[in-house]
């Protein structure tokens, strides 16, 4: 009676990455009413800058007010819904986002698209780029939503490009090759490549080496690439961040076909901090897509009450500078705090340079190197450690033993709380090991203790009890 | 290899329909009372701007709803947060409580069944995700809103086969008409998995009697499928009959709980009746599970703002504002109706018999050359050129019969729609004098004597232009 795609799981939000998030919700870790609940580790939320936002509304009220130079607005903007977006937020956020890189490239606002957040964004790109049959190639490990965003109801597929820790998980010339020929003998067209640039999970922004590697390799099989950049204004050390849109320029790519071939994703909800606002945009030099793209975003429109109050606050070039470098500040300390955290219980992670979170390496936590393994060591730090983290294997890693751990989306003493929780545990997994071990050689020694002692018996015919 | 995707190159977007080609002449020329008083007056766009001042004072007199606080605490960082698919828990209760205040309260809603989405637009399409696969139809009366074109088939892949309503019972739907439209479709090779209606009807402005409605579930009771009831304009029925809701009918059918009780789904928005288009609120009500669940699921595709949530929150709980908003915008909305009937009597145009919308379907075939819809897109190009009203043609709606036009009334000044209607009578003034004078010429003088009296009359004054 329902569609496929209602009645099946093809939404993949069966998957760890959301059930941890529901396990939490039904034990949160609050300081002083359940100091033993589930700390919220899985979230990559940005709740370290809020304030900044907060004191600018407040000496900015018109801008929440409906008003403008005193006057209402009100009835405007109640009625503006058209999906080339208000002017004014378009050149704002053009103008935002070339700050954010620095101004190294510039963005021309006809040809942004509004939509009510990234999730939005993404899918509609897919629509626009790809059909049935198609697929994007994805390096691993990656964003565990896009199986649902970029599959679910454009019923394209995802075909994994798989990194691997050796070289810090950057993408290959063979590994974009083999994603390629593995699409071809799934009788896939591909249609494009899709990055996370910061990536999610990883952390780390991409070397220019790395994006001239995806340029050559998309140019050679004519096929798009689609940037997803929204973690671009998270980068708080170096390298600096650089855009796929730079690194064409850099290579006098303009005015080519494979110009026309990048798309860019971006949003608010991670620098910014404001994902319940929903503002997310698609940036694109194809102009069939960008006009495709408006229609298509009749289906999830920015609230025009949210496009007022944020063009007037990013249109505020003192305060964007400003909350740029103070919120980069601050996440890169506290990222430190959480590297220096799991320093102190023995774990290490991939070192990053941007992101809400680190991607730890805990093999040496797990029994066996299978993801049985990481299931079962991930259960235990959701159930016994109370930490609730994200398994490398809801991210598609093709390596057990690696998590993501976020860092911005709670307190400092909170940050505090699950560092010593994890140094327990670490230590505990450690000692229990050396127990086993120690267990273990006992057992070996008893067992030649009872050889011996039978041979000895054989040949003294005594009766003694063992041990 | 193709670039781009089908979707995004063809044009099943139906975007290149009149109405929204209207819509972009008047965007050339719009017309202004002080700036530009010749130019184009939009009559083509459902909108309600009559009763923004109600909430405009109930702003100024609740400051905290917009500036993030609730009794006089900062939630910003709560509402900036705020992404849960499942919605603000009190923006969801008010909005039922709404709906049902709407319905006189003789339904009442669950907050747990309903589904907030980025307007009605994502409402619709997150729906045919949900129900049909690419290659199924829905069944829908028509005429119908031009807009489903692309909100119910474009990227679900989804087909619509009109149920064909006719003038001659003041387009109602009827038991021939439902079982023709299916076997249609059946022709077409296309299962049927549901019919949706929008009720009260958009063009038509009128709402559904009680045996159109016991007619509909009587049809999809039988054939086990779906419908979908569009309720966006339910809070915009200013006269009887009054408005009787799809969930009323299953209520007084004892069918709660029943297979066919969740085969009905509701869709709502705050476009219409509050005027809010810009905000994007829209909605799902459903009584099955599985589709509550797999919708909340797709509505992370077009969530409605946290800011806004909180902002509609406060509003809507309050009801001494709400009851007082509903009566007095219908008020307004009868009132606004009134006067554009009245006007297009003047001219000589009736137009079928409304209660509810922010428009009317008006009857202009005594206007036509012929019979065709040839001659319907010859007056609607007259009308917008030359008298510079963006009207919406019946044939962008799908209607089986040449001559029908949606004019809308709410969107306007008094004084604004008062200027339409002069400029409406002095067309038909002036097509009326070339009709008679036609008549008192043999035939191929007739065609000369109008073409030369066309062009003297474009010499006249500037209020025809």
């Amino acid at each position: 009676m329902l569609s496929y795609k209602a009645s099946s799981d093809s939404h993949g939000q069966d998957s760890s990455y959301f059930l941890g998030w529901q396990e939490y919700e039904k034990n949160p870790y609050h300081q002083l009413h359940n100091p033993n609940g589930i700390i919220q580790m899985g979230l990559a939320e940005n709740q370290l800058s809020l304030d900044l936002l907060e004191s600018w509304l407040e000496n900015n009220p018109d801008s929440v007010g409906f008003k403008r130079n005193g006057e209402s607005v009100f009835r405007e903007l109640a009625l503006f819904q058209d999906y080339h977006g208000l002017p004014a937020f378009k050149n704002a956020l053009a103008e935002y986002m070339a700050e954010i890189r620095r101004n190294k490239v510039k963005f021309d606002p006809n040809k942004l698209v509004l939509t009510a957040g990234s999730t939005s964004a993404n899918e509609t790109l897919m629509f626009c780029l790809a059909e049935r049959g198609d697929a994007f190639l994805l390096p691993t490990p990656y964003y565990p939503g896009f199986d649902r965003d970029l599959k679910w109801r454009t019923e394209v597929e995802i075909v994994p490009i798989h990194c691997s820790s050796s070289n810090g998980f950057r993408i290959t010339i063979p590994a974009l090759e083999k994603a390629y020929q593995k699409a071809i003998e799934l009788d896939l067209k591909v249609k494009g490549i899709l990055i996370v640039n910061p990536s999610n999970p990883l952390g780390t922004s991409m070397t220019r080496y790395e994006l001239n590697l995806l340029i050559s390799f998309a140019m050679a099989k004519r096929v798009h690439i689609v940037s997803d950049e929204i973690f671009s204004g998270t980068v708080f050390d170096c390298p600096h961040f650089i855009s796929l849109a730079e690194a064409l320029m850099d290579r006098q790519l303009e005015n080519t076909d494979m110009w026309s071939r990048i798309h860019i994703v971006y949003s608010l909800s991670k620098d910014l901090g404001l994902p319940g606002f929903r503002v997310g945009m698609i940036y694109s030099n194809n102009e069939t897509v960008v006009s495709a793209a408006t229609k298509m975003s009749s289906f999830g429109l920015v609230s025009s009450q949210t496009q007022y109050l944020l063009s007037n606050m990013l249109s505020d070039k003192k305060f964007t500078g400003k909350y740029l470098k103070e919120n980069q500040k601050r996440l890169k300390k506290r990222k430190q705090m959480l590297v220096s955290g799991l320093h102190n219980a023995g774990i290490r992670c991939l070192k990053s340079n941007a992101g809400l979170f680190c991607w730890v390496d805990m093999r040496h936590l797990l029994s066996t190197q299978t993801f049985e393994s990481e299931k079962e060591l991930w259960k235990k730090i959701l159930g016994e450690v109370g930490l609730n983290i994200s398994p490398g294997s809801s991210c598609h890693c093709s390596e057990p033993g690696w998590f993501r751990i976020c860092f911005a989306n709670m307190s400092e003493e909170t940050l505090g709380v699950a560092m010593e929780r994890i140094k327990d545990f670490a230590e505990s997994v450690t000692s229990n090991r050396n127990r086993n071990i120690s267990t273990y050689h006992q057992m070996i020694c008893d067992k030649r203790l009872l050889f011996n002692k039978w041979v000895f018996k054989l040949s003294t015919n005594d009766s003694e009890s063992d041990r | 290899m193709r670039l781009l995707s089908r979707k995004a190159t063809c044009n099943t977007h139906g975007q290149d329909s009149s109405y929204f080609l209207g819509w972009e002449e008047y965007e050339k020329n719009p017309y202004d009372e002080i700036k530009n008083p010749t130019g184009i007056i939009q009559m083509g766009l459902a909108e309600n701007q009559l009763s923004f001042d109600l909430l405009e004072s109930w702003l100024a007199n609740n400051p905290d709803a917009a500036v993030f606080k609730k009794d006089g605490q900062s939630i910003f960082r709560e509402l900036a947060l705020f992404q849960d698919y499942h919605g603000l828990p009190a923006f969801k209760k008010a909005l039922v409580d709404f709906m049902a205040e709407i319905r006189g309260n003789r339904v009442t809603f669950d907050q747990n069944k309903i589904v907030l989405t980025a307007g009605a637009t994502s409402a619709n399409e997150t729906l045919m995700f949900c129900l049909a696969e690419p290659g199924e139809a829905f069944l829908l009366p028509t005429p119908y809103y031009p807009g489903f074109d692309r909100d119910l088939k474009w990227r679900t892949g989804v087909e619509i086969v009109p149920i064909q309503c006719a003038s001659s019972n003041g387009f109602q739907i009827t038991a021939p008409a439902l079982e023709e439209a299916y076997l249609e479709a059946q022709r077409r090779n296309l299962r049927v998995k549901g019919v949706l209606v929008t009720n009260p009807s958009n063009p038509l402005g009128t709402t559904m009697s009680r045996s159109e409605l016991n007619l509909l579930v009587n049809f999809i009771t039988a054939k086990g499928i779906h419908l979908i009831s569009d309720e966006i304009y339910s809070g915009t029925v200013f006269s009887s009959p009054g408005f009787i809701s799809i969930m009323e009918v299953l209520k007084d059918r004892k069918c709660e709980n029943t297979e066919v009780w969740k085969r009905v789904h509701i869709v709502y928005s705050l476009s219409k009746d509050l005027g809010l288009p810009g905000f994007r609120v829209g909605a799902i009500y459903s009584n099955d599970e599985m589709v509550v669940s797999a919708a909340t699921k797709m509505s992370s595709f077009g969530l409605v703002s946290s800011q806004t949530q909180y902002l509609l929150s406060a509003l809507l709980s309050d009801n001494k504002f709400t009851k007082n908003y509903i009566s007095e915008n219908q008020r307004r909305l009868k009132q606004r109706q009134k006067l554009l009937v009245k006007g297009l009597e003047k001219a000589g145009i009736s137009c079928l018999k409304s209660n509810a919308g922010l428009f009317c379907w008006v009857n202009m075939k005594h206007l036509l050359r012929s019979n065709t819809f040839e001659a319907e897109m010859e007056l609607w190009k007259k009308i917008v050129y030359d008298v510079n009203l963006n009207i919406s043609p019946g044939s962008s709606c799908h209607c089986t019969e040449p001559g029908w036009f949606r004019v809308c009334f709410a969107n306007m000044s008094e004084e604004t729609l008062k200027l339409a209607m002069d400029r409406l009578k002095s067309f038909v003034d002036s097509i009326s004098k070339t009709t008679s004078h036609q008549m008192v010429k043999n035939s191929r003088k007739k065609y000369l004597t109008k073409w030369v009296f066309r062009l003297s009359f474009h010499d006249r004054g500037p209020k025809e232009r």
